[in-house]
């Protein structure tokens, strides 16, 4: 194993039940960089996304974290490998009962020694991080989509990952809040020193932050390529081409 | 084969043309020609790529040259994209033997997932008594108020009314033998015994076991139940416990409150409609209700208030992750509750028979 690897994907195989998703998925993931999935719409993308945060058992193959297989470590070290990572969902996930204030408290409260008071100022550094200042006391249902996946940022970062996992940060987003979103990510690599894997499909996104990707595809049921994104625009591999360039084979992405 | 189309409200028969088409050996060609059409709309397309469709099928070449150009370029929209042939949805109808079995592996795997539940609750509860479960003392509390003081008025209401009929149905057979006074133990034995505890657990089931299917489904299309679990925060420990063990503390407390009600209730009539006099009602009433069975009311209580805020729970953990899937977790939720509440009472009917309760 190369020891400047993170997160390792070895013959991964998914599936549900006897529904086979995606197989032989390769892939390795460096520290501190930006690791695009990427694919068109329900080709699997968020199902590798939840093998990785452990959430579903490989079919076959394996996942490792700095050289250990997730699924033979015991319960104990599970756990702990679990609080190391910090997960966006598509539609942020917040606890809706609760205030943004309070979903980004409750994980502090369970897994550190704070006191009260210290866990609120934590809180509310987390949330003016991703710009929701004065925000704290609001409800998810009382403010907008875009606040919503940001503040599920927040709660991401509560517990100081090392790997930040992000599905589809920009769907549904305007373009100015979706490039301040890309920007938030590169900040996070840059002064956090994390480790991040996104989900996406967003071009512009895909170019503006990945080292280095996968390309899922449906169709063949496997991934087709591997590698920085801007190399992938003269891969061999037409499909490839063809999605990074928006349907344009030859190569030239149309935004670019 | 020619024709002239127009894009009146009747579309014309496709009869002939599929007969000609159908007969051996195939006409060589067909001639679309739409010299008389003066507006079109997607019927008059969709009519057109049907025939097209029939065309290929019996490799009978189209000629669509003299088509308006718009009902041409939709024509080729419609046919860029071959049709997925192995997309199509399974469904429809199956042999009677596939649909046993395939109702009996359902029934299986339904009743491991309750089991399983189940297992996982008492694990919860067990972590509980330990200290160490994820459990926060506040939503429990909001859970009760919920629960409980919220379900006050329409308890009271059904309750008080129940009192009233079983005073009623009591009176009808009671009077025929000039019996009237014991009215009181009609209505004091039935209450205490069966009906304050089942009204109670049916109300609870519609209003407080939908709510919770309700919930924790919308928790799961929303990924909020995800969201617990990458936090390692058991979804069991977090969101069921609260609210079983508030319905466990409400329920006997409701049917206490149900019991006085539908008394109350079965006075009002006594007193207003069969000159029995409130006093005398009260005393006969004292003297009916046996601790014992006071007690098997209110034990029960306990009993369904676990039953709805497990099946409620249950079916909202087990939510599918769309909207649709919400409301038939709702509608599963109050279904199990209720038919768990009667059977469960029927089991309690028989055993309290056997051991002279
Ligand atoms: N819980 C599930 N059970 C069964 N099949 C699922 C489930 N979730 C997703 N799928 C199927 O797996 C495939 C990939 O889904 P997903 O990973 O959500 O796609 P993407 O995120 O790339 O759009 C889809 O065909 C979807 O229908
Ligand atoms: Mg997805």
């Amino acid at each position: 194993m190369n020891p400047d690897t993170q997160i390792e994907i070895r013959n991964l195989t998914m599936a549900y039940g006897d529904y086979v998703v995606m197989r032989d998925i390769q892939a390795e993931v460096k520290p501190h960089s930006v690791f695009v999935i990427m694919g068109g719409s329900g080709c699997g993308k968020s199902t590798l996304l939840r093998h990785l945060i452990g959430m579903i058992r490989p079919a076959k193959g394996e996942i490792l974290y700095e050289g250990q297989s997730f699924w033979s470590m015991d319960d104990d070290r599970r756990q702990q490998r679990l609080r190391r990572f910090g997960v966006l969902f598509q539609g942020g996930a917040l606890w809706s009962s609760m205030t943004l204030l309070e979903n980004v408290s409750l994980p502090l409260g369970e897994y550190t020694d704070l006191s009260a008071a210290d866990i609120r100022e934590v809180a509310r550094l987390k949330l003016a991080l991703v710009g929701l200042k004065g925000f704290e006391d609001f409800y998810p249902s009382e403010i907008s989509g875009g606040m919503c996946k940001r503040a599920g940022l927040a709660r991401a970062m509560a517990l100081d990952p090392e790997i930040l996992f992000f599905d589809e940060p920009s769907a549904g987003l305007d373009p100015i809040s979706s490039r301040n979103l890309d920007d938030l990510i590169l900040e996070l690599r840059d002064s956090l020193g994390a480790t991040i894997v996104v989900v996406t499909h967003e071009l512009a996104s895909i170019f503006a932050i990945a080292d280095d990707s996968i390309f899922l595809d449906p169709e063949t049921r496997t991934m087709q390529a591997r590698g920085n994104p801007r190399e992938l625009l003269h891969s061999d591999n037409p499909k490839v081409r063809t999605f990074l360039s928006r349907g344009n084979p030859s190569g030239i992405p149309a935004s670019h | 084969m020619s024709g002239s189309w127009n894009a009146s409200a009747r579309f014309p028969e496709f009869h002939p043309l599929t007969e000609a088409l159908a007969s051996e050996p195939p006409p060589p060609g067909v001639l679309l020609e739409a010299s008389g059409l003066s507006r079109w709309d997607s019927r008059f397309v969709a009519a057109v790529a049907r025939i097209q469709d029939l065309c290929r099928r019996r490799r009978v070449p189209v000629d669509d040259s003299a088509l308006p150009e718009g009902v041409r370029r939709l024509l080729r929209l419609a046919t860029a994209v071959p049709e997925a042939s192995d997309v199509r949805r399974v469904g429809g109808a199956k042999p009677f033997l596939a649909r046993l079995g395939a109702g009996t592996v359902r029934a299986w795997e339904e009743s491991l997932n309750l089991f399983t539940f189940l297992g996982e609750v008492l694990i919860a509860l067990g972590r509980l008594f330990q200290g160490k479960a994820q459990f926060r003392l506040p939503d429990l509390l909001l859970v009760i108020q919920q629960t409980g003081p919220g379900a006050l008025g329409i308890v009271a209401l059904i309750n008080f009314l129940v009192g009233l009929i079983l005073a009623f149905v009591g009176a009808t057979t009671l009077s025929q033998f000039g019996a009237t006074i014991f009215v009181a133990d009609t209505v004091a034995i039935g209450t205490v015994r069966e009906m304050g505890a089942i009204m109670t657990a049916v109300i609870l089931c519609g209003r407080t076991g939908a709510a919770f299917a309700a919930q924790l489904g919308t928790m799961k299309v929303n990924e909020e139940i995800a969201a617990l679990r990458t936090f390692g925060i058991s979804p069991v420990e977090f969101l069921v416990l609260p609210r079983i063990i508030a319905l466990v503390l409400t329920m006997p407390l409701l049917v206490v409150f149900a019991d006085l009600i539908s008394i109350l209730g079965g006075l009002l009539v006594s007193s207003s409609v069969m000159d029995v006099s409130p006093t005398v009602y009260i005393d006969r009433t004292i003297q009916a209700i046996r601790l014992k069975s006071f007690l098997l009311g209110v034990f029960k209580g306990g009993i369904f208030g676990f039953l709805v805020a497990y099946t409620g729970c249950l079916r909202g953990i087990q939510c599918g992750s769309n909207a649709a899937a919400v409301g038939e977790a709702t509608t599963r939720a109050v279904v199990a509750g209720i038919t768990s509440i009667i059977v469960f009472d029927g089991v309690f009917a028989v055993l309290c028979n056997a051991l002279k309760i």
